[in-house]
């Protein structure tokens, strides 16, 4: 699980990019865990975000194969939202600017 | 216990007594733990006016309150170390979304108390209140699990001299009644 993501890679940035990254979205990412249980995983993105059956089932195939999934993305507020409804629901998930 | 059985707008199982206790011990432990974090959070008058409550800005210690109760960011990737800038935004999140995260966990802990006959019998719940216990039940597993330190393809069962081997069959056994809720709740409307 602690497997280097390659998204994260180039997230170093030159000085002076916060101002222009303001303007990039932020967004939510699940990361796998040994306990969530694959159909719950699937419940929570269905319940929280409003997801298909489908699409929550891919989002959930995503954490559990590739070791995370991005479950939503948009302002950084909208963001911290999602993500403590995730706490909450026992999902492990953390939010980063897009890079 | 039998399975759990949706039946328009709720959903109910029967549980023996033993099986009531162990549940009920295990819920009350988790909230336990929650109420002492949240004894732990700063206190101040300013809080009491505004209403706006601050938590603590430090993760746990414990391993298990950790779990419950993760960063806003990945602050431990091996690649791109975290910035301070980074730990001093996860520490305000933290601070800023905890108190009502411990509100949440403790609430749904009660919901299992209130509802989970202590002799043990039928559980009949609301909806709501079966989310609330999907929640509280898997809070539970995340602390088991951390403690037992389970892995993906944990076995059914360890070797006899393997001191998590006892409390493995508890573990199990909320996971099947996890899946069991899931399944009647999902079957009609998801």
């Amino acid at each position: 699980m602690s497997t280097p993501v390659e998204q994260e890679q180039g997230r170093v940035e030159p000085i002076g990019s916060e101002l222009v990254s303001e303007d990039k979205p932020w967004q939510t990412i699940v990361w796998n865990d040994p306990v969530n249980l694959m159909s719950y995983v699937t419940y929570v993105f269905q319940k929280l975000f409003g997801y298909s059956r489908e699409q929550a089932t891919k989002l959930m195939l995503d954490v559990h194969h590739k070791g995370r999934a991005i479950v939503s993305s948009g302002s950084k507020e909208k963001m911290e939202g999602d993500v403590a409804r995730l706490h909450a629901a026992g999902l492990w998930a953390t939010m980063q600017h897009e890079s | 216990m039998i399975p759990w059985e949706r039946v328009g707008d709720t959903a109910t199982t029967k549980i023996d007594r033993q099986e009531a206790a162990v549940l009920r011990g295990m819920v009350a432990g988790i909230e336990e733990m929650l109420k002492a974090r949240q004894d732990e959070a700063p206190q101040d008058e300013l809080a009491a006016l505004t209403g706006i409550r601050t938590g603590s800005t430090i993760a746990p210690d414990d391993p298990i309150l950790g779990r419950l109760l993760p960063d806003f960011y990945r602050l431990d990737a091996e690649d791109t170390p975290a910035t301070k800038a980074d730990r001093d935004s996860a520490a305000a999140l933290r601070s800023l979304h905890e108190p009502e995260l411990l509100d949440l966990k403790t609430g749904v802990a009660g919901v299992v108390l209130d509802t989970c006959p202590p002799g043990g019998g039928l559980v009949k719940l609301s909806l709501e209140q079966a989310d609330a216990w999907l929640s509280a039940i898997n809070d539970v597993r995340l602390a088991l699990g951390t403690t037992l330190d389970v892995t993906e393809d944990m076995p059914d069962e360890l070797p006899d001299d393997d001191p998590r081997a006892p409390h493995l069959g508890v573990y199990h056994w909320l996971t099947w009644m996890q899946e069991s809720l899931i399944a009647a709740l999902a079957g009609d409307e998801l």
